[in-house]
């Protein structure tokens, strides 16, 4: 039998078309003009289409534009810091007039450039989640204060370990080597909540406290938490308090210490308020985590551009903030003095994923 | 590309006849040509030597076991892949292959009500199924692997989303055989995972099939030259299609060991393992051209990957520049791999 030879030119060929035919793969949405029956087109791009708070907002933005009567279209990033399928997305909205879109940018400075040319076109543009840098390159962002999730689980262990009269030992799970704003603000929150000196606020690991034992990276998922927690117990076994990221790095990171034995003496906080995260709290395996509301940014944002679509009326950002604030609620069945919080119930009735 | 004759052992014999006269480089050369595994053993020996005068913990047992715990699911993953590129292939969809079985495994065992083994049966054919596929689009449609790969990694991982509707299920929801391969055996101060022991059995069994039966020699053969196999005899694409389905097997296999690792199965894990797993096969020593490289190289290749990791980190090394040694122990692996290429035949 002949073997048909693959030259260079076919080859080059074939990935091209395959990679066209991926990148139209991944972005869902449609591009055949103004939507068919006249209604308003706005746009949903996540950092991604797996995660679950991302699905989440999905969900959000889809009942609020069923009440507003607009359609939605939504697109995602590959995965996490894919911003080629991002800028991409936001051609398309562009091509099919587009009243606006919702974006959780995946690199919050490379995005900018084609946020400003959605602008110029007329596009109302909403930030959700992780903010553009700099902030004021979109009409509004609305997110989680995340400094702010992460000072609360910070009050919330110096609290707990005073009445427990124990002194920590800090190992803190972040997201991965880039220093992407989300991660250090989580970061640099907690610890300014514990009560350490975090030097630049916008610097993970530059600080000299000795109670903090080492950092590592999770990639927020389960894998990677439980391979850094089990590094960082061999470096340092005294470990008794640990922060992390997400829950799923939460879950992984509580198998390592299950494994060694430690469990029951290290505090795991977190951040997220997702329902496997929510019922982790109820089982104990979580100390407190700060949930976030991705259902109400999303169907803010919708809200916001129909608005716009309808009168030219721009959403305002909370006083004294670059941003809406939607809000962010510790949860823990062990409250602490001063510090405020709601339980895993409470926690059950308003959790995400 | 040099063309040894298939009949010939895959791993040549050492040439007893150089030159008196050859430098110590070329000898080194020659020697590094006739083991291939000598390099990456001798980084693994030296990087635990040098971790150990870094941190008093990392030669102690519990660490150690913890190192091979760490390396166990990338090794198996790794495993499969080398049989891809020892056919001069490459495998994109092995992440996706692992995750989207062990997303499947769960979804029959708790969502279908089915019982534990069962489950587990379904879901390892399924993943041998996924890899039969990548075997069927390679031969059959005459794409290149690579491109092959890369489209089912993307429809893998979209079907994971789906089934999954990206929701983890908790190991306490499973039968107890889910996660069975995380529990461990001590054996004094090592504490040995049930997923360990079957990697190294599947690297035992793989090690026997690659070295003393004829579709190991068939599997060289094809990578070295697969015309030259062909007109040999061999079926290549029987032999490609088996390399495929063997891999989708054992990546099914590494999916039941992540469950047991991970006490869950999270859709939103190994978006990095099809890389990780290609990191190890280099860095064992093996060849992207196809022809060279072993299990034991791959073997050692994982245990390298967790090696730095763990002790860079017991160093109190920062996380950044763990990933430029890692990244640059591929180049320095590559380029080496490179140089014995040259050895004079």
């Amino acid at each position: 039998m002949p073997r048909t030879r693959i030259t260079g030119r076919r080859l080059s060929a074939m990935g091209l078309a395959a990679a066209l035919s991926l990148s139209a793969a991944a972005c869902s949405g449609s591009d055949t003009g103004a939507s068919s029956d006249g209604k308003p087109i706005v746009g949903l791009i996540t950092k991604t289409d797996t995660n679950p708070f991302f699905v989440k907002m999905k969900e959000g933005a889809q009942q609020a534009a069923q009440q507003q009567g607009i359609e939605l279209q939504t697109f995602a990033g590959k995965q996490d810091g894919d911003n080629e399928a991002q800028v991409q997305a936001i051609e398309n909205l562009i091509s099919v007039g587009a009243k606006g879109f919702l974006i959780t940018p995946n690199d919050s400075k490379a995005i900018v450039p084609a946020i400003d040319k959605a602008r110029q076109a007329g596009l109302l543009v909403i930030a959700l989640d992780t903010p553009t840098d700099p902030a004021g390159a979109v009409d509004a962002t609305f997110a989680t204060d995340n400094y702010q999730a992460g000072l609360l689980i910070g009050q919330w262990a110096k609290a707990k370990f005073a009445a427990d009269g124990k002194q920590a030992k800090i190992a803190l799970l972040d997201l991965n080597a880039n220093q992407i704003s989300v991660d250090v603000q989580r970061d640099q929150g907690f610890l300014e909540g514990f009560g350490v000196d975090v030097k630049d606020k916008t610097k993970i690991g530059d600080e000299a406290d000795p109670r903090i034992a080492g950092h590592d990276v999770t990639d927020g998922a389960e894998d990677g938490g439980r391979t850094a927690m089990e590094n960082l117990l061999q470096k340092d076994p005294s470990i008794n308090l640990v922060y992390t990221i997400n829950e799923p790095a939460a879950a992984g990171a509580y198998e390592a210490l299950k494994a060694a034995g430690k469990e029951k003496d290290v505090t795991i906080v977190s951040v997220d308020g997702g329902c496997p995260g929510v019922n982790n709290v109820k089982g104990g395996v979580i100390g407190a985590t700060s949930m976030q509301f991705p259902l109400k940014m999303a169907s803010l944002g919708v809200e916001s551009i129909a608005k716009f679509a309808k009168d030219g009326t721009k959403p305002t950002a909370t006083e004294g903030k670059t941003f809406t604030d939607t809000g962010v609620q510790l949860i823990s069945d062990q409250p602490q003095t001063g510090v405020d919080s709601k339980d895993s119930t409470w926690g059950k009735d308003n959790c995400w994923g | 590309m040099t063309t040894r004759s298939v009949t010939r052992n895959p791993v040549p014999a050492p040439d007893f006849d150089t030159d008196k006269n050859d430098s110590w480089g070329t000898r080194l050369q020659h020697l590094m040509h006739a083991n291939p595994t000598l390099g990456p053993f001798t980084v693994l020996i030296a990087a635990i030597i040098v971790f150990s005068a870094m941190s008093p913990r990392f030669f102690t047992a519990p660490n150690l076991s913890l190192v091979l715990a760490q390396v166990t699911v990338i090794a198996v993953l790794a495993l499969g892949q080398t049989l891809v590129i020892l056919t001069a292939g490459i495998d994109l969809s092995v992440g996706a292959i692992a995750v989207f079985s062990s997303i499947l495994m769960a979804h029959f065992a708790t969502d279908a009500g089915l019982p534990g083994a069962l489950a587990l049966v379904i879901g390892l054919v399924l993943g041998t199924a996924m890899g039969a596929l990548n075997g069927i689009l390679v031969t059959r449609i005459k794409l290149p692997p690579f491109i092959v790969t890369l489209g089912t990694l993307t429809i893998f991982f979209s079907l994971n989303s789906v089934v999954s509707k990206s929701e983890t299920v908790r190991g306490s929801d499973m039968p107890a055989l889910m996660t069975w391969t995380g529990t461990t055996i001590p054996l004094g101060g090592f504490r040995l995972t049930y997923g360990s022991l079957i990697m190294l059995l599947l690297f035992a069994a793989l090690l026997y099939a690659l070295r003393m039966t004829a579709w190991g020699k068939h599997v060289y053969a094809t990578g070295d030259d697969v015309d030259a196999a062909r007109l040999a005899g061999i079926r290549t694409n029987r032999v490609l299609l088996s390399v495929y389905t063997v891999a989708g097997a054992l990546y099914a296999v590494g999916a039941w060991i992540l469950i047991g690792r991970l006490a869950s199965a999270s859709p939103n894990v190994g978006t990095d393992y099809n890389l990780d797993s290609i990191t190890a096969v280099v860095l064992g020593g093996a060849s992207l051209f196809g022809g060279r490289g072993g299990v034991i190289g791959t073997l050692i290749g994982a245990l390298i990957v967790g090696v730095f990791r763990n002790g860079l980190q017991l160093a109190g090394v920062e996380v950044v520049w763990q990933g430029f040694a890692i990244g640059l122990l591929v180049l320095v692996a590559v380029s080496l791999d490179q140089w014995i290429r040259k050895v004079k035949s």
